[in-house]
C-alpha cells in the first residue's frame, strides 16, 4: 500500500511536470486563451455594468463578475484537456505509458495538476486585467492561497470530467463538439455572471449542483465579499466530487487501441 | 536459469463472435529474435497486446519470464519494453525529454537516469540530438529513440510492432544493426511483427506465421521452407503455403471494420 501511494505520487508528479515542460516549450496556448476572459471583463462586464439590474451584494457588477470570469477561464482551459489524451491515443503514446508500471490514477491526477498550472496563468492574466480596470480585489497572501486551492480543485474536477469525455468518445471532433455543447451551459447555469437568487427555481436547482458554482462563490468570498462562512464548505463540496470524479477518470482511462 | 522466457499456453481472444487469437500456444528462448509473420487481422498485434499487459485476455495464460499474464501484470510491466506501430513519442518535447519521461515511468533509479540516457543516446548515435524537439527528427531517428525509450529499464524482452513500418531502407539497416547490438550487449530477447518477410528472414533466429487467430507453424527459416513441402521453396512460398489466402476470402468491408470497431471499443 506505502509503495502503491509513493509510486502514485512519484508518477502524478512526472506527469504535470511533462504538461508544464510542454507549456514552457509552447507557451502560445497561454496568450490565445487570454484573449476570451479579457472580451468578458473589458467589453461584456463594462457593458453590464452600466446597466445596474443585477443585484451584486453593494458591489460593482465588475468586481462581482471577476471571480466568475477567472473561474471560467480556468474551467475552460481544463474541459478541453481531455484532447491531449485522444492525441496520444492516436499517436501511441498512450499505448506506451499505459505498459510502464504507472497507476493510473497517477495519470489522471498528473493531467489535472498540468491543467491546473494553465489556470492558474489565467488567473495571473485576471489579476492583472483587473489591474488595468481599476476593479478592486481583496489580494492578501490569505485570499491568494484560498484561490489557488480553488483553481487547483475546480480545474481538477473539470479535467477529470474531460478525460471521462474522452474515454467515451473516439474522435477529437466529437470530443471538440460535446465541449463546445457543455461549456457555456455549464457557465450560464451558475452564480458566475449572476446571483442564484435571481434564477428560476429549476435553474437553482442546477446551480446547486454544478461545481462551478462552487468554486465561484469561494473565489468571490475570498477576492470580493470577505466573507468567508461558506468557504470551508466550497473546498470540502469540491475536494469530494474532484476526488470522486478522478477515481472514474481512472477507470475509464482510455484502455488500448487495436 | 529456465531458458525459456515467454511461454504461451491455450491462449485465446475473442471480441463478441469474433475469435481474434484462438487457443495458441508456442514458447520463446531467452535471447532469441523472434519473427511474428501474418498477414492483416490474422491477430499478431491481438497477441502481442496481451503479452504485453495491454489486452485481457478471454482464456489460456502466459508466462512472462516467469510471471503469469493473468496473476501478475504488473510484474510483466517491469520486465517488457515495447514499441508500437504507431509513432509513440511526443512531438513537443525534445529527445532528452522524452528519454527522461520513460526512464522515470519506468522507475529507473533517479542518480542512473542521466547516466543511462546519455549511454542509450551514444548507443543510438542520438547525442546530438538531445536538444532537438523531436517532431523535427527522420523517421529513423524517432525509431531508434522509440527503442531507446523501451530499453532504458532493461529490460529482458522488447516486445515491437512492426518496427520499421515507414523507415527508408537506409534506416531500416540501421535500426536492425542498433537490435542486434541490443542483443548481443543486454541478452535481450526480441519479438517482433513484421508484414515485411526479408526482414524477418535476414533478422530473426525463427518466424511464426499466424493464421486467422492461429500459430500456422513456428521455426527457422530453413525449416518452414522444409514444411512448405517445395525443395526451392522461399520464404514468400512458405509464407503463402502458410498463411494461404482464406483472410481475402473471409468476410466483407463492413464486417472488417465492425470487427474492427469492436476490437477497439471492447479493448
Amino acid at each position: 500500500m506505502l509503495r502503491y501511494v509513493s509510486q502514485l505520487i512519484a508518477k502524478t508528479w512526472v506527469m504535470a511536470s511533462v504538461g508544464v515542460i510542454k507549456l514552457l516549450h509552447d507557451p502560445t496556448e497561454l496568450i490565445t486563451r487570454a484573449i476570451q476572459p479579457i472580451l468578458w471583463l473589458g467589453i461584456f462586464g463594462e457593458a453590464m455594468s452600466r446597466v445596474r439590474a443585477i443585484p451584486t451584494q453593494g458591489f460593482t457588477y465588475l468586481q462581482f463578475i471577476t471571480p466568475g470570469i477567472l473561474t471560467q477561464s480556468v474551467t475552460f482551459v481544463a474541459i478541453f484537456y481531455g484532447l491531449e489524451v485522444i492525441m496520444e491515443r492516436d499517436m501511441g503514446l498512450l499505448q506506451r505509458i499505459l505498459v510502464t508500471p504507472t497507476p493510473r490514477l497517477a495519470l489522471v491526477w498528473g493531467k489535472m495538476l498540468s491543467a491546473s498550472v494553465r489556470g492558474v496563468s489565467q488567473a495571473i492574466v485576471i489579476f492583472l486585467l483587473s489591474l488595468v480596470l481599476h476593479i478592486h480585489l481583496r489580494i492578501t497572501t490569505y485570499s491568494m492561497l484560498g484561490v489557488l486551492i480553488l483553481i487547483v480543485l475546480g480545474s481538477g474536477f473539470f479535467t477529470g470530467f474531460s478525460m471521462i469525455i474522452a474515454s467515451i468518445v473516439k474522435t477529437r471532433e466529437r470530443f471538440m463538439g460535446i465541449g463546445q455543447t457543455i461549456t457555456l451551459p455549464l457557465f450560464f447555469a451558475s452564480n458566475a455572471i449572476y446571483p442564484i437568487a435571481i434564477m428560476p427555481s429549476w435553474l437553482r436547482v442546477v446551480a446547486n449542483i454544478n461545481p462551478l458554482s462552487y468554486m465561484v462563490d469561494g473565489i468571490r468570498a475570498l477576492l470580493v465579499t470577505g466573507n468567508v462562512t461558506r468557504l470551508s464548505y466550497d473546498i470540502v463540496v469540491l475536494t469530494i466530487v474532484t476526488f470522486a470524479i478522478s477515481l472514474l477518470s481512472a477507470y475509464m482511462y482510455p484502455k488500448v487501441v487495436i | 536459469m529456465d531458458n525459456i522466457i515467454i511461454s504461451v499456453n491455450k491462449l485465446s481472444k475473442s471480441f463478441g463472435s469474433f475469435q481474434a487469437v484462438n487457443n495458441i500456444s508456442f514458447e520463446v528462448k531467452r535471447s532469441e529474435i523472434l519473427a511474428f509473420l501474418g498477414p492483416n487481422g490474422a491477430g499478431k498485434t491481438t497477441t502481442i497486446k496481451m503479452l504485453i499487459t495491454l489486452l485481457a485476455l478471454t482464456s489460456g495464460d502466459a508466462t512472462i519470464d516467469g510471471h503469469s499474464l493473468i496473476q501478475h501484470p504488473a510484474a510483466i510491466r517491469k520486465v517488457i519494453g515495447y514499441v508500437p506501430q504507431m509513432i509513440s513519442v511526443d512531438g513537443t518535447l525534445t529527445v532528452q525529454e522524452n528519454m527522461m519521461l520513460m526512464a522515470k515511468l519506468y522507475d529507473v533509479p533517479y542518480c542512473e537516469c542521466q547516466g543511462r540516457i546519455q549511454e542509450m543516446l551514444i548507443f543510438l548515435n542520438l547525442e546530438k540530438h538531445a536538444r532537438s524537439l523531436v517532431r523535427t527528427l527522420s523517421g529513423g531517428m524517432i525509431r531508434k529513440l522509440e527503442i531507446g525509450q523501451a530499453m532504458l529499464h532493461r529490460p529482458r524482452i522488447l516486445f515491437l510492432d512492426e518496427p520499421t513500418t515507414g523507415v527508408d531502407p537506409i534506416a531500416k539497416r540501421n535500426i536492425w544493426e542498433h537490435l542486434v547490438k541490443l542483443r548481443e550487449t543486454f541478452g535481450t530477447t526480441i519479438f517482433f511483427s513484421t508484414h515485411n518477410l526479408e526482414e524477418a528472414e535476414d533478422s530473426s533466429d525463427r518466424v511464426a506465421i499466424m493464421n486467422t487467430g492461429e500459430i500456422a507453424v513456428i521455426g527457422s527459416v530453413a525449416e518452414l521452407k522444409e514444411k512448405s513441402k517445395n525443395k526451392n521453396a522461399t520464404l514468400e512460398d512458405a509464407f503463402i503455403f502458410f498463411a494461404g489466402n482464406s483472410i481475402e476470402m473471409e468476410g466483407n468491408f463492413r464486417d472488417i471494420r465492425t470487427a474492427r470497431k469492436t476490437e477497439r471499443r471492447l479493448g
